[in-house]
Order: C-alpha cells, then structure tokens, then sequence
C-alpha cells in the first residue's frame, strides 16, 4: 500500500477511528488504510445501532460509515450520533452512492462521502479535510 | 432488458475489478438466460426493489473466490475461510452499489439490500415478467459470472405518461 504522512491531532495522538461496515473484508480493508495515514482503530461496529453505543464508548475523531447495512442504515444511525454528539465527524463510505443518498447524508449530519472502492488517496484527503484545525500541521500529500 | 439498464451493471463491474484486482477484466460472455440459473461456487446475492425489482448474484469458483481473497486481503487463506465469502460479498456490494448509483442519477429510483450469501444451487429462468441477464469477466484471479434478474414496475421521473 502507498505510504502517507501520519495525519494525527494537534495533541500529536494518533487520528482515532470508528470503522462501520456490515462486511468484515471492508472493515478490514478500511483499517488497514486508516493505520497507513497513522491512525488508531478504537472501535468496530457491523450494523448502525452498535455503532451508535459503540460511538458512546470509543468517542472517536473520526466514523467511517457504510450506508447498506442491516438493522439499522448508516444515514440514520449518522443522524442520531450527530443528534447526541453535535461535534461528531462522520464520513460516509458506501458503494451506493447516488446524489439523492449522498444529499441525505449530508443534511443529517455526515461530513463528507467516499464511494467505495476506496482509493486510500482520496481517503487521506478527505480524512484530513474533515479533521481541518483538528490535525496537527505538516501532515503532507501521500509520499 | 435494455441496454441502459445492461450497461451501468457492465461499467459498474468492470471499473471495481479493475480498480480492486489492479488488472484489466475483459467482458467474456453477455447473453440473456434461457436456462435456470446454476451456481458455479461462492456466490452473493443482492436485492434491488423500486422502480425496477429483481436480485443480482456475483457468483465465482471456490478456486477463484479464494485467489480473490487472497489477494484483496493480503493474506494466506483457505478455501474455508469465512473472510473468502465476506469478500465475494463485498464485491457483490460494491459492482451493485456503482450500477445503482448510476441507474438512480439516471432516474430510476430503487433501493439496495445488504448483500447475503447464496447457496441455493439453481435460480430462476427467464419468463413473461422477469428477464435474466447473464455476463462474466475474465480477470487474472478467474471468471467472475454475475446473473441479473429484473423486472420494471414503474415509470421513470420524468416519463411521460401517454394515453392507451
């Protein structure tokens, strides 16, 4: 895999994630790019109401947040974190990803949406444009 | 079925093999079933329902679903593993979820169901509501066959509704 600058918080902590996905060679593959750009997997979740209590748990930086998922959808499960935790920071990462879902996301909350199959450089840029003043300078291009 | 109901399914799985396996993944065989459809190994399958109803099945040989694998997850496996059906899944997931996004910004609005394995043996066949499409691509991990059953309930956005 490419090698990226570490993206980390102002504090010089390591970026910590969340990572939702109902499959587990997504949440796989997800954790394996965001421990590329240096950051630390507090918590995995398959379906959207264990990522809401496991959000409460970990708090993390940062959710990735598949949208298909059984029980409850990414996009609901999204609106009632940011209900809880207004500071939350949820990117939505989803193969499905018309412009109708996407608007949906946004508007309850979601910061960002990456289409899936991720390329991790786009992650890494959206990562540390959601972050913005929360990560620490100097985190360059992917190298 | 109709081309441009054919075709997104066609860039969809042709842009994520690619992008997933890195290689280029030529398109072998497109034809419309006449025969029930038989599994050929690790199959996923996954229901759409809106204005066009139906389910798709991505479906590969043990053998490729485990060089797959392998390969997309960096790891040595075996042809057991849970992780080599989770990722016949989730390339199921991802060709579906870009076809989809495609057709619903084309109009067509329907909904994605989570991918689930498949194990039943056969499927359906064409008949007078349902057509079944089936195509498959040769990459270098194998021959992955997708089997797309379909049938239109309604009108488009924007199509106009015209006197009979």
């Amino acid at each position: 895999m490419e090698q990226f600058a570490p993206v980390q918080r102002k504090d010089g902590q390591p970026v910590r994630y969340l990572v939702v996905d109902d499959s587990v060679f997504a949440r796989k593959n997800l954790i394996r790019m965001v421990e590329s750009f240096g950051g630390k997997v507090v918590g995995e979740a398959g379906d959207g109401v264990t990522a809401i209590s496991e959000y409460g748990k970990a708090e993390p930086d940062i959710v990735l947040m598949d949208i298909t998922m059984p029980q409850m959808e990414g996009i609901e499960a999204a609106e009632q974190i940011v209900r809880q935790h207004p500071e939350a920071r949820i990117v939505m990462v989803s193969s499905v990803g018309y412009q109708e879902n996407i608007v949906a996301a946004l508007q309850r909350g979601a910061r960002h949406f990456v289409q899936k199959p991720v390329k991790p450089e786009v992650l890494y840029e959206v990562i540390k444009y959601v972050l913005g003043d929360e990560a620490a300078k100097g985190a360059g291009a992917g190298a | 079925m109709k081309m441009e109901l054919i075709q997104p399914f066609v860039n969809a799985a042709d842009a994520v093999l690619a992008q997933m396996l890195e290689c280029t993944p030529t398109l072998d065989k497109l034809s419309m079933e006449e025969e029930a459809y038989r599994r050929k190994g690790v199959a996923a399958l996954v229901m759409v329902k809106g204005q066009i109803e139906g389910r798709i099945i991505l479906d590969v040989d043990p053998e490729t679903a485990l060089r797959m694998a392998c390969r997309l997850t960096g790891t040595e496996l075996n042809g057991t593993d849970d992780l080599v059906r989770e990722t016949v899944c989730e390339l199921a997931n991802q060709v579906i979820g870009n076809a989809v996004t495609t057709l619903n910004d084309q109009g067509c609005q329907f909904h994605v169901y989570p991918p689930q394995a498949h194990t039943e043996e056969h499927g359906a066949k064409s008949n007078e509501d349902t057509e079944v499409l089936v195509m498959s691509f040769e990459t270098p991990c194998g021959t992955v066959y997708m089997n797309i059953a379909m049938h239109y309930l309604r009108r488009r956005r924007g199509e106009v509704v015209t006197a009979s």
